[in-house]
């Protein structure tokens, strides 16, 4: 009777061990947070929504049940942090402002990557109510969804470099910065021709000088940030090249075909767009450019980035896009 | 004790005993008693070596059913996904069944809370107390149900081999069926006609060298009791066991003699295989065709290039799964039994023979258990061997919740078998050939004929079946 005992202590023995040992481990994640990351299609984040106090340390514990993602917060300085399937990764963030921040998925993971995105909540006392700043497109009154189309364009890619070499006086208005944001290259181009002082000059000229005066309006630095932020998160759908031929290009494009048929959400996603099209590109002006990077396309597939990317981060990025239609030098 | 005969090739094994009262009485041509040795004795005859054997299985599948349904999702890093599938699926085809046959149901822990329920105890062998000890079915007898069961798992493996809530789920509903149906019917009936892991060890156990049977039949006339009998938790009676399939070797028999007179034997390979035609059934010949169907499909799916088979086998639900299901279905069903019911039919047409097709195919599907056999451990190489070093991961981390139990740091290296393993599954698949051949032509002179040409046709089906594999598995 004894061993029967003793083996019966035996099995509950062990069974109690190989369940409480989980089971508390469990418990102790509940106490914590710990971020499931899946593909947009299969769940996104869960939980998808936090909440923490100003100041306060958010401790996470993060891991993947499918491929491999990233997380890092909008606007937060903070690096990106790689998420492995079965493996836990840890991040601690501390914010000082109160507010809504987004945070988002850092690797490509499917084509609905980018809307793998939540929300962290960080309450606490606002200091004095800051009106929020509409953005330029809003404050200029342009409606960034009319069809643009420019009237000509030049036969060769215009060079900022040459334009520098022509040394020609060009008026101060239109080196101006405001004149940069707020008006189209062609824009430029049509007042510049029609300056009497660069009257001799052929239209070809007039294309590198108003590629120099872009040019003059962006750093080396601010071309270089902007072409890092393409790469890791334009260029999947615009492609490197920016023709709109990335990888999930062909994806997008399935959705274009049946614009009057389908009236609901998302489903009405088009072929990304081709920066390398003069024609659409040269009647932009880089407040365009920056509203629609910062609003999203409207269910046409392009991601809104506004919570995402700072003000300076979406300018730096506008100034590369300008490298696609002007030759400007583009630092390693 | 009698020298084992190390030929494998030694199959005329003389079961009949030497008279009683001498002092030959354990000796056994070609049999090696390990009962005899003192320290294995020792561990069979005490009950606890067993019995911790099976708690450790025991608290093992319960951890792993924990891991299953509460650790990652994420099935390569999941104790459950990689324990089962890679290291336990591993021992068993090239451990357990190759070297004890039916072993691993001494220490499986899935029948264990029935068992204990029907006993009203864990330790002692109690005999039957709870439950209402009904005789399983007639009509449900033998493996047929177990070769379905197989061909089911066979139609979700894409999924249950990858999921791990999925395995969680289905080794939970084995486990309840095992323990439901030890309080309906008596003895272990789920081991015995639902498991298909029970199926095709049992059916392999046939060729393995390890067997336990009765030493001097004498006594066993002249013994009244049958303690024996009534010992056995299968169900079965040692005196008149033709063949391991359905001993489960618990030893129970072994400890119940009052008169010593059972034996573990250490035999050749293929005892059981060869010998009386009328010694098969057709049951067992389709679960025999079934495992060689399904280790060509799972080579094709699992071990294949084709990542359109993959992606059929695994979207459960989806058109090209039902194409998938259909084929699958269809190679194991139609074809391969239809392939080799000709290959008989040849046979028994060029031979002359006048027994009904149908025991002749019965009969000659004792050779397809060699070449089974052999498939099986080439896949299991190619398979599960370079997964190995998934098995310390998952020691370190089993739920995948960032526990370091093992301290181990880099666990992603996978095991480069692309040296050796070639190789050896060539090897193992020539043993194969060669032995089912072996027993092919066993069979033919126990019938009278001894003529190799005749037995073309089947073993030209064996030839044909280990390109197939060699093909899928290395070419």
């Amino acid at each position: 009777m004894i061993k029967e005992w003793l083996a019966r202590g035996v099995i509950i023995l062990g069974l109690a061990m190989v369940i409480s040992i989980p089971a508390a481990n469990l418990w102790q994640q509940s106490q914590g947070i710990v971020m499931h990351a899946r593909m947009a299609e299969t769940g996104g984040w869960t939980p998808e929504n936090l909440t923490i106090a100003v100041g306060k340390p958010l401790h996470l514990r993060l891991t993947s049940d499918d491929v491999t993602h990233g997380f890092a917060v909008g606007q937060l300085d903070q690096p990106a942090v790689d998420i492995n399937p079965g493996e836990m990764s840890d991040i601690t963030l501390v914010f000082s402002k109160p507010g809504k921040y987004t945070f988002y998925c850092t690797r490509w993971c499917s084509v609905n990557h980018w809307r793998m995105r939540g929300t962290i909540e960080v309450t606490g006392p606002i200091d004095k109510a800051e009106p929020a700043k509409s953005p330029l497109y809003v404050r200029l009154g342009l409606n960034i969804d009319a069809d643009h189309k420019a009237s000509l364009t030049p036969l060769q890619l215009p060079s900022a470099w040459r334009g520098a070499l022509l040394n020609q006086n060009i008026p101060e208005t239109y080196k101006s910065h405001d004149y940069y944001l707020s008006h189209t290259p062609l824009d430029l181009w049509l007042a510049l021709s029609s300056e009497p002082v660069l009257k001799k000059l052929s239209d070809q000229d007039v294309w590198d000088l108003a590629a120099w005066v872009w040019q003059s309006n962006t750093t080396p630095e601010e071309v270089q940030a902007g072409k890092q932020l393409f790469t890791a998160n334009c260029a999947a759908c615009h492609g490197e090249s920016g023709a709109g031929n990335g990888v999930f290009a062909d994806q997008l494009a399935v959705g274009s075909g049946n614009k009057a048929l389908n009236q609901t959400m998302g489903e009405q996603t088009q072929c990304p767009a081709n920066f390398t099209d003069a024609l659409r590109m040269l009647s932009a002006s880089p407040a365009h450019l920056q509203g629609k990077i910062i609003r999203g396309g409207m269910g046409t597939g392009m991601p809104s980035w506004g919570a995402i990317f700072t003000e300076d981060q979406t300018w730096a990025l506008v100034a590369y896009l300008w490298t696609f239609q002007f030759q400007i030098e583009v630092y390693p | 004790m009698t020298r084992l005969q190390e030929s494998l090739w030694v199959e005329e094994a003389a079961t009949k005993s030497t008279l009683s009262g001498s002092s030959e009485r354990y000796t056994i041509p070609s049999r090696v008693n390990l009962y005899r040795i003192p320290w294995l004795r020792a561990m069979l005859e005490s009950r606890w070596p067993q019995f911790l054997a099976r708690a450790v299985t025991l608290i093992g599948f319960v951890f792993t059913l924990a891991a299953a349904l509460f650790g990652s999702r994420v099935g390569n890093h999941n104790f459950a996904i990689i324990m089962v599938w890679i290291a336990w699926w591993t021992t068993l085809k090239l451990g357990f069944i190759p070297f004890g046959g039916r072993s691993w149901c001494s220490i499986c822990p899935i029948p264990l809370p029935g068992d204990w329920l029907q006993q009203g105890g864990i330790l002692d062998k109690g005999s039957h107390k709870n439950g209402f000890n009904l005789r399983w079915p007639k009509s449900l007898r033998g493996s047929w149900l177990q070769s379905g069961g197989f061909l089911l798992i066979g139609l979700f493996s894409a999924v249950t081999l990858t999921d791990p809530q999925v395995t969680g789920w289905v080794l939970l509903a084995l486990f309840a069926l095992a323990v439901g149906m030890s309080l309906v019917f008596e003895h272990r009936a789920f081991c015995s006609y639902i498991c298909p892991i029970g199926g095709f060890s049992g059916m392999y156990a046939k060729a393995a060298p390890m067997e336990v049977r009765v030493v001097d039949k004498e006594i066993c006339a002249n013994h009244r009791d049958k303690s024996c009998y009534h010992a056995c938790p299968w169900g079965l009676y040692p005196l008149a066991m033709k063949d391991s399939s359905a001993c489960g070797l618990c030893m129970e028999c072994l400890r119940a003699c009052p008169k010593d007179n059972l034996a573990l034997n250490l035999r050749p390979y293929g005892s059981d295989l060869g010998g009386h035609i009328s010694s098969s059934r057709l049951d067992e010949t389709f679960l025999a065709l079934t495992m060689l169907g399904s280790a060509l499909a799972f080579s094709a799916v699992f071990v294949g290039p084709w990542g359109w088979l993959k992606l059929s086998a695994f979207e459960i639900g989806s058109q090209p799964w039902v194409a998938y299901a259909t084929g699958f279905l269809a190679l194991n069903l139609l074809f391969l039994p239809a392939l080799f019911s000709l290959c008989v039919w040849s046979w028994k047409k060029i031979s002359q023979n006048r027994l009904p097709l149908k025991r002749l195919v019965a009969s000659h599907a004792q050779g397809l258990l060699p070449l089974g056999l052999m498939s099986w451990i080439a896949f299991t190489i190619s398979f599960a061997l370079p997964k190995l070093t998934l098995v310390l991961g998952v020691l370190n981390d089993p739920f995948g919740w960032g526990w370091h139990i093992l301290n181990a740091t880099n666990t992603s290296r996978s095991l480069d078998v692309s040296g050796f393993s070639p190789l050896l599954q060539v090897i193992l698949l020539m043993i194969g050939i060669f032995w089912s051949t072996r027993v092919t032509m066993k069979l033919s002179k126990s019938d009278g004929k001894h003529n190799f040409p005749s037995n073309m046709p089947v073993l030209v089906f064996y030839l044909v079946y280990s390109i197939g594999m060699l093909w899928l598995l290395i070419g």
